[in-house]
């Protein structure tokens, strides 16, 4: 079988198993998000942090559960981190420097994973498990829980509550993630990932040196790695190391991870707004720029310049054989436009537009499907920037689900869409012009040298994660500035749609007639991809011109 | 509606123009020339920071012009000059949207200077400045006084000019007590004589909130352009980030760029069309209302009857005529239908109120019954209607005695024919029952001659729709717009005009109170709602509709309490003010896809010619694949994408003022054409013009 008829195959399974999925799967987490029934662990952990279950939030509260566990978590991570020599299974790992420390706790914290150290030479068992792991539930859950908000903001009329956040936190960790995570560990188990707690090998290689193996609890970490688009690895090869990702099986399995809540979540959507074409039309513009970046991505490899990618059949450096073109291609389109993160191929090494799609595909807001929860938030709140410039052109002050887009919600969303490109921006520009900090970028004086730091910044800042390589991002300057950028480009964001789902509350419902906008037809969705597309290119377009443009034209 | 009697006018105002589209108002690139001055004006920073894209533009103009002394040559100085150019075409675009009020608000000063008032102060006349007059004053005004203040009449009847206000010649009534008894400040009194109690300060009279409102200067930001404003504003800082950060990197790839570039580009990106003429189509979406005779008092209600999802109509002169005409005659057995149709005809002549007249001209068009004068029947002793008789009729003499012919209604032609020893036959009670259950009034026809008294049929008078009624709300009802109909009929009556004009639903035997509940059930809901009213009794229903249209002839109670008022007194105009207020918002819409659609051309223009070219950064060589246009050099390139932006927003000033062209019809369609229009012509325009440009452009020494 030729590797394209292969990738084909395999790409109309993927497909073809989520359009499947998505729909008994999304009906079944609007139901754990609205059923009033508590499980009796849940019960145990409300009662263990002090929180009332049946208890309604407004926006302002419900803002500061979320900030004040996040805050929480940072620290304990930070404090694991710095500590963790003392910690069982240490492996004899030494205490992470503080900006260090202070850059992976962020990273986990806001659901990115970017990595400035290697997870096998850094981190002791417990703190992956303890720390990074329950971080990659909880911060997913986060997510889900703010989206599910917002969606109740639509839903509810005339009450300002949102929901609580406690509930959705746990619901969203017991009965969504972790289910799925046991189910996917024993998948990946059989299928070849390795999974234990033992201490490194050493072997003996052929040629006569030793080597040194690490082990670990590799398939539970790599799950949650996938299905809470975290992206951190275990090792730092990431997903193209063959301890977490052995075989073309499981490389599909970890890209069906990767999509299948951010792809369900538009249906569990539709359910909670009673409306379930709104659903469809959301994950039709999902899909539409996600299965584009796909074939655009696959395309551009497999005609790579020069006389490497010539021989190979195309641009082969930094790609596993055993996922070919194919598998790489749709793992990188899907790793970027989740907020996962995870790499099984180094971006780096793609050709100048193929790393410029996984770029774009960051820059978009990830919300192609996007994270888990943040990428419904943000695609909703494109969906209403596209309402509020079609509403008008059908004749009517916007409203989007019954709702008016007046000033108030217009100044949340203009600051939502107008914060993660500053960050970008503003770091990318800082950093690229402190004389003492380009010596991190290792191509340097090219337009990859450009996109290493811009890179870099868009994927803090949009919370992915993944790292284009080739800058050395563990020194003070950019452990910090890339922490921050996570830290704005996760809970600003948040903040700002936790604002707008209590405004959306507070409100009356508009009846739909038939001079209302129709938001679940086919020319919403298009117009809806026009907007995401050309409000992101136009911020972007320049910096991108300087890097993977300039070097992809050649 | 209870005066429309003075008013000629209402019958054929608002017979439906067919097509619906809202009509385009008047522009004259003259009006450009005229405006300038006050564009040149608008120049200052104190005035320019209330439209902020376009105060960034004059900052931009400002650094270019430095930039362009400190450094001069052709192409800075070629940058700078369009720069202020585009300021000032935005600002010109304000200028004639205001100026187009000004005239108006020129003439409505004349009406009011110099007036003197006669106070009477404990039954004694004096004469002092109307500005001096306080709220409760009561003055005289006789014929050829001009009223001094808005009030009401308390004494006497007088015919009064309100030509100052609403350009309508033919004088109306004003008299104490009922809905008559509004005047406003600035008329003139024709014949008569009348006291008027002051009810409204000077300086604050309906003459001079019209004159603020027609001048724009008492505009205040709607609550869409403020949304709006805020979008716009927040692409601009998006795209002030973006510029801003774009020169580090840029220095890092050995292609530093100039201020003027820099500035360039910004401007070419951050929404300057819709910037500009953001504020030009919100006084033109006024203007529009005021040309058709409709103050609005805020923008706010503009908006609104864009939004408006129930239309409250009132039956009689908005969905019927405003009164009931004669459709047939029926004849009782043994009568023939000519014979009753003379009869009707003869009992009609001396009935002058507008059903008699109705059934005089239905005898002449299906009986071929040529009408008689009074005075060509000898020996006639005519009857006319009264209020108290309920009959009309004449005594026709001639040699074989008096013949008596009667119309009139039915128990009192049925009390005439008994007293005169005639029967009635069940026949007539059956036929007046029937009309009455349709909805109809019956008036019954009898006659006394040689062969006793008898009744000879009945004539059928029913409320008659206004042609093309139906297909209107047909059309309202695709734009997703319910109507209601308001009326004090019955609800048997009101059931059948409803069916007839195609209503959705009708509210009958209608109090104000009852009304006030409907516009609170159907907002409970969410909807929006729009009526008309003229009376004191409306006043709580006006104020509490989403739009409420106080007619002009109505009381002051009611004027104060609508937020629209409407010159012409035409109940039917409200379906035109929804029109117009749908008219506004799409047109901001489209202007605001069309600017944004703009700049993905102007980056094919401008990026390449930045960086393609520059020394000692050969790597960003190959972005010269993006010229796309083959534009002829980096200076030509720039340049014409300068001069694109400001040139369209010149282009695009009268759109800007007439409004996009705008049908009623469902949302998915309007959105479909807009989008096709000018989201796709957004994209496709400014590649094509800026070429166009710059093939001219490079005609110039030192930028081709």
């Amino acid at each position: 079988m030729s590797v394209t008829l292969a990738g084909i195959l395999q790409l109309s399974l993927l497909i073809a198993v989520l359009a499947a999925v998505h729909r008994p799967f999304g009906d079944y987490m609007a139901r754990v998000y609205s059923s009033d029934e508590h499980l009796r662990g849940e019960r145990v952990l409300y009662k263990l942090i002090g929180a009332d279950p049946n208890a309604e939030q407004r926006w302002t509260v419900y803002l500061r559960s979320v900030l004040g566990f996040s805050m929480f978590s940072l620290l304990g991570l930070y404090a694991l981190q710095r500590f963790q020599d003392h910690l069982p299974f240490d492996l004899g790992m030494k205490p992470i420097t503080p900006d260090q420390a202070f850059n992976t706790a962020a990273s986990f914290t806001a659901n990115t994973n970017w990595q400035s150290y290697s997870g096998e030479t850094a981190m002791g068992h417990t703190v992956q498990m303890v720390g990074l792991t329950v971080q990659n539930f909880v911060s997913a859950a986060v997510g889900m829980a703010v989206a599910i908000a917002l969606v109740r903001g639509f839903v509810r009329v005339r009450s300002g509550e949102i929901g609580n956040f406690w509930v959705d936190l746990i619901r969203g960790s017991i009965r969504i993630l972790l289910p799925i995570a046991i189910i996917g560990t024993i998948v990946l188990v059989a299928s070849g990932t390795i999974q234990n707690l033992s201490d490194p090998h050493t072997v003996q290689t052929l040629s006569g040196g030793t080597q040194t193996i690490p082990g670990g609890p590799v398939a539970s970490q790599e799950v949650i790695k996938e299905l809470g688009t975290n992206g951190g690895g275990f090792f730092n090869a990431n997903s193209a190391h063959p301890f977490e990702n052995p075989n073309a099986f499981t490389n599909l399995f970890e890209i069906f991870l990767i999509l299948v809540i951010p792809f369900s979540m538009p249906r569990a959507f539709g359910r909670l707004v009673g409306n379930l074409k709104q659903g469809y039309a959301i994950l039709a513009a999902m899909f539409v720029i996600w299965f584009a970046a796909v074939c655009l991505m696959w395309w551009t490899e497999a005609h790579g310049n020069g006389a490497g990618p010539e021989l190979a059949g195309g641009a082969m450096e930094g790609k596993e054989q055993r996922f070919g073109i194919p598998g790489s291609s749709v793992f990188a389109v899907s790793t970027t436009m989740t907020s996962t993160g995870a790499v099984n191929s180094f971006h780096s090494s793609f050709t100048g537009l193929g790393g410029g799609i996984t770029m774009l595909g960051m820059m978009l807001g990830e919300i192609t499907p996007g994270g888990v929860g943040s990428g419904l938030y943000g695609i909703l709140i494109m969906a209403i920037l596209a309402v509020f410039v079609a509403g008008l052109m059908v004749g009517r002050t916007p409203e989007y689900l019954g709702k008016k887009i007046g000033a108030g919600e217009m100044k949340l969303v203009a600051m939502y869409i107008l914060v993660v490109p500053a960050t970008i921006l503003t770091f990318t520009g800082i950093a690229i012009a402190l004389p003492g900090e380009q010596a991190a970028i290792l191509n340097s004086d090219s337009p990859h040298g450009i996109s290493e730091v811009l890179y870099a910044f868009t994927s803090g800042a949009n919370n992915n994660g993944s790292a284009f390589a080739g800058l050395g991002a563990n020194t003070e300057f950019y452990n910090t500035m890339i922490g921050l950028a996570m830290l704005i480009g996760r809970f600003v964001p948040i903040a700002l749609v936790l604002a707008l789902a209590g405004r959306l509350a507070e409100q009356k419902s508009v009846p739909d007639t038939a001079g209302t906008l129709q938001t679940h037809k086919p020319l919403f969705v298009g117009q809806l991809v026009g907007v995401i597309l050309i409000i992101t290119g136009l911020t972007f377009f320049p910096a991108l011109a300087l890097g993977p443009l300039a070097e992809g034209l050649a | 509606m209870t005066d429309t009697a003075i008013r000629p006018t209402d019958e054929h105002v608002d017979t439906p123009t067919g097509s619906g589209r809202v009509s385009a108002g008047l522009f004259e690139p003259r009006q450009l020339l005229k405006s300038l001055p006050g564009a040149l004006r608008k120049l200052d920073p104190r005035i320019m920071v209330h439209t902020p894209v376009m105060f960034v533009v004059e900052i931009g103009s400002v650094i270019t012009t430095v930039m362009a002394i400190k450094d001069p040559s052709t192409f800075a100085w070629l940058v700078a000059v369009w720069l202020w150019l585009t300021v000032v075409f935005a600002n010109l675009a304000e200028a004639v949207a205001e100026g187009r009020g000004k005239a108006q608000a020129d003439t409505l000063r004349k009406a009011k200077t110099d007036t003197v008032a006669r106070r009477l102060v404990d039954g004694r006349e004096e004469r002092v400045a109307a500005t001096e007059l306080a709220i409760g004053d009561l003055v005289v005004c006789e014929a050829g006084d001009v009223i001094p203040g808005d009030g009401d009449v308390v004494d006497g009847v007088a015919s009064v000019d309100e030509s100052a206000i609403t350009g309508e010649s033919a004088p109306v009534i004003r008299e104490s007590g009922g809905d008559r008894s509004a005047v406003t400040g600035g008329t003139k009194v024709l014949s008569d004589r009348i006291v008027v109690k002051i009810t409204t300060e000077p300086g604050k009279t309906f003459i001079d909130r019209m004159i603020a409102l027609v001048e724009g200067a008492a505009r205040q930001k709607t609550p869409n352009e403020i949304a709006l404003d805020i979008l716009l504003a927040s692409l601009t800082i998006i795209f002030l980030f973006a510029v801003v950060t774009l020169q580090p990197m840029a220095m890092y790839a050995h292609a530093e760029q100039s201020m003027i570039i820099l500035v360039a580009l910004l401007v070419c990106l951050i929404p300057t069309t819709i910037g500009a003429l953001l504020s030009a189509i919100g006084i033109a979406g006024m203007d529009r209302l005021v040309q058709r005779n409709v103050l609005a008092m805020s923008g706010r209600a503009v908006e609104a009857a864009g939004d408006v999802s129930t239309l409250l109509l009132d039956k009689t002169g908005t969905i019927t005529l405003g009164n009931r005409q004669a459709s047939e005659f029926v004849p009782v057995d043994g009568v023939e239908e000519a014979e009753l149709a003379d009869a009707a005809q003869l009992s009609s002549l001396a009935d002058e109120t507008p059903e008699g007249r109705s059934i005089v001209v239905l005898a002449k068009e299906r009986y071929g019954l040529r009408e008689r004068h009074q005075g060509e029947l000898a020996h006639a002793e005519w009857i006319a209607f009264t209020a108290q008789t309920r009959m009309s009729g004449v005594d026709l003499s001639d040699e074989r005695g008096v013949r008596m012919v009667r119309k009139g209604a039915a128990s009192a032609i049925n009390a005439w024919v008994s007293e005169r020893g005639g029967n009635v036959p069940a026949r007539s009670g059956e036929l007046v029952d029937a009309i009455s259950a349709a909805g109809g009034t019956p008036l019954l026809v009898a006659v006394e001659d040689t062969e006793g008294a008898r009744i000879l049929g009945v004539i059928h008078l029913k409320d008659v729709v206004k042609e093309g009624m139906r297909e209107r709300f047909d059309e309202l009802r695709r734009m997703g717009i319910r109507t209601v109909m308001i009326t004090g009929d019955n609800p048997l009556t009101a059931k059948a005009i409803a069916d007839e004009a195609g209503v959705d639903d009708f509210l009958a035997e209608a109090t104000p109170e009852d009304k006030l509940a409907l516009i609170k059930r159907e907002q409970a809901g969410g909807k929006l709602v729009a009526m008309t009213g003229d009376g004191t009794n409306d006043a709580p229903a006006l104020a509490q509709a989403d739009v409420g249209v106080a007619m002009n002839t109505g009381t002051s109670a009611a004027k104060e309490a609508g937020n629209m008022v409407d010159l012409d007194s035409n109940p039917t105009k409200l379906i035109e003010i929804v029109g117009i207020g749908k008219q506004l918002l799409i047109t901001r819409g489209a202007l605001t896809t069309f600017s944004i659609a703009n700049d993905v051309a102007k980056y094919f223009a401008i990026i390449p010619a930045m960086f393609a070219s520059i020394k000692g950064a050969e790597a960003l060589g190959p972005l010269d694949k993006l010229n796309i246009m083959q534009l002829a050099t980096p200076e030509s390139a720039i340049i014409s994408a300068v001069v694109f932006n400001a040139l369209i927003i010149v282009a695009l000033i009268p759109l800007a003022l007439r409004g996009v062209r705008y049908r009623p019809m469902s949302a998915d369609k309007l959105l479909a054409r807009n989008l096709r229009i000018y989201g796709l012509g957004g994209l496709i325009a400014p590649f094509v013009g800026i070429k166009i440009i710059d093939l001219l452009v490079s005609l110039i020494p030192g930028i081709g």
